[in-house]
């Protein structure tokens, strides 16, 4: 990480980043964020929250269709970002919004699917928050700690059926949100699928 | 003279390559991370919510009521206090418009409530299409302070300016087998880009039983806050039922059909589960997706428990006697 090429790129990320973040908190207390200002801050983070996720998803398939490395160097970045923004977003939602009204949270969270998922994609993200760093990278083997971490395409659907079903109507905006991560996934598992092409075939030459 | 060569500056002075160097890394460093943070920002703004600000609102104010206005506290009047104007006519759920709050404010102006005919009909003996500006004309114009209950949990308290639904059903006369109303918004995709999308069933469509129709808290707005309706709002003609949620209150109506049978409504058909015909505000009946026990008020920041009938039981809790609510939502 010392000896990176682009020291500016994940400070830069991480101040524009935030900046939306703290335009909210500048502009919410002051009045500037229209007639209902929670719901204008829930809508918000929610918003990022899914995008800077996607974004994270792209890192990797950028590297194998464009050949390119260096997203590789924001991933962590953008997954804590959007993991920032999810945390966000549940503490508008649950101290703003409800006021920590624990009947009505619990009711929702349990009873409302469309907040049974918002939720379950939050609870998803808590681990991959937390074994982000090197250190745990080591602690728990690269091929363990890359399992775990496909969890995020998990997350990201469920944020997507989230924002479906939020919408009254016109789902436009979260169905291209769910196209992008469908084409992401499915580069993925293109690539998987090649990968183990190429072990069987590399088994059919050299037999044991 | 020949000139001097200027004098070299003792090497103490003269910077290091290294440092130089490291220097222009340092600056080339700075202005990429500048660069590059303002991109990503820019970015989310552009992904982002925008968000409602006044200066949005182009459509141009539609003017004060010239017709006198009883000014009287009247007995369906609340004293809480009022939405702010700004907020009433900002805050709109208005998809013929567009799906975000701020977008009727912004892009009603294509709407002209000016001329604009009524169509009255179907089960009455005096049919008739009448200029609204007529159609008002035969009324005496009240201002009544009623709450708003959106469905989506929100509430505004607004001073509106009309007339009871029940003195123009009166004057044409419904007949004896009229059982229902039926109210219809303009279709004009000229006028309201929203309808080329086909998001909801164009034209918007609304109903009412008619004892609903005919009770005294059942109000036609023409105005709000002692001034024309904003196009945003429903110019010219809109209903306010304030014991129901607020999509019951059909904006910018062209028709008004007296009706044998319960007319269809444009949110039961597109979401059957989520919304009845009845759509009686009632706290103890969440929608599927989210509790009705609480509303955050319009300026507020805590919410407030939302009351049965939206405070008005003692008005209208009579019309559903025996009726169960959590069916017939």
């Amino acid at each position: 990480m010392a000896s990176s090429p682009y020291p500016w790129l994940n400070p830069a990320l991480v101040v524009g980043g935030l900046s939306p973040l703290l335009m909210l908190a500048i502009q919410g207390p002051r009045g500037e964020l229209g007639p209902n200002a929670i719901e204008a801050a829930l809508h918000q983070t929610g918003l990022l929250a899914l995008v800077l996720l996607v974004a994270s998803l792209t890192c990797t398939p950028l590297r194998l269709v464009a050949g390119w490395t260096w997203p590789a160097r924001v991933r962590r970045t953008l997954g804590l970002l959007a993991f920032t923004y999810a945390v966000a977003h549940f503490l508008v939602y649950a101290v703003l919004d409800q006021g920590l009204a624990w009947g009505a949270l619990w009711a929702d969270v349990t009873e409302r699917p469309f907040i049974t998922v918002g939720f379950a994609a939050l609870v998803l993200l808590v681990p991959l928050a937390v074994t982000s760093t090197n250190r745990w990278v080591r602690r728990l083997g690269f091929p363990r700690w890359q399992r775990l971490h496909r969890l995020a395409y998990v997350a990201a659907a469920l944020g997507v059926v989230h924002f479906v079903w939020r919408v009254k109507k016109d789902v436009t905006e979260p169905l291209i949100y769910g196209a992008v991560l469908s084409l992401l996934l499915a580069i993925r598992v293109g690539e998987y699928m090649r990968k183990r092409r190429a072990r069987a075939a590399a088994a059919a030459r050299n037999p044991a | 003279m020949r000139d001097k060569p200027p004098a070299e500056p003792p090497s103490s002075e003269v910077t290091p390559e290294k440092t130089y160097l490291r220097r222009r890394e340092l600056l080339k460093n700075a202005g990429l991370f500048a660069g590059t943070a303002v991109a990503v920002a820019g970015g989310l703004h552009l992904l982002g919510r925008k968000q409602t600000r006044p200066m949005d609102r182009f459509v141009p104010d539609a003017g004060l009521v010239e017709q006198p206005v009883a000014q009287a506290m009247g007995p369906f009047d609340t004293d809480e206090p009022r939405t702010p104007y700004e907020d009433v006519t900002t805050y709109n759920n208005f998809y013929e418009f567009g799906f975000d709050k701020n977008d009727p404010a912004r892009f009603a102006h294509t709407l002209k409530p000016k001329p604009w005919s009524v169509v009255i009909d179907g089960e009455v003996h005096q049919p008739r299409t009448v200029d609204v500006e007529q159609l008002t004309s035969w009324f005496s114009l009240e201002e009544r302070i009623y709450r708003m209950r959106c469905v989506e949990a929100w509430s505004m308290v607004i001073p509106w300016l009309g007339f009871p639904l029940a003195a123009l059903l009166q004057r044409v006369e419904p007949t004896s087998h009229a059982k229902y109303v039926a109210f219809t918004t303009l279709l004009d995709p000229e006028q309201m880009p929203g309808q080329r999308r086909a998001s909801l069933d164009w034209p918007y469509t609304e109903g009412l039983r008619l004892d609903e129709a005919m009770n005294p808290l059942t109000l036609l707005a023409t105005g709000l806050y002692g001034r024309q309706l904003p196009n945003q709002n429903g110019a010219p003609l809109r209903l306010v039922v304030p014991w129901k949620y607020g999509f019951k209150g059909i904006k910018s109506i062209v028709r008004i059909r007296l009706t044998r049978e319960e007319p269809m409504t444009t949110w039961r058909l597109s979401a059957p589960r989520e919304y009845g015909f009845y759509a009686n505000v009632n706290p103890s009946v969440p929608h599927p997706r989210w509790s009705q026990a609480s509303e955050r008020r319009i300026g507020d920041f805590e919410r407030r428990p939302t009351l049965p009938f939206n405070g008005y039981a003692e008005q209208v809790a009579h019309l559903y006697t025996g009726m169960d609510l959590r069916r017939f939502y």
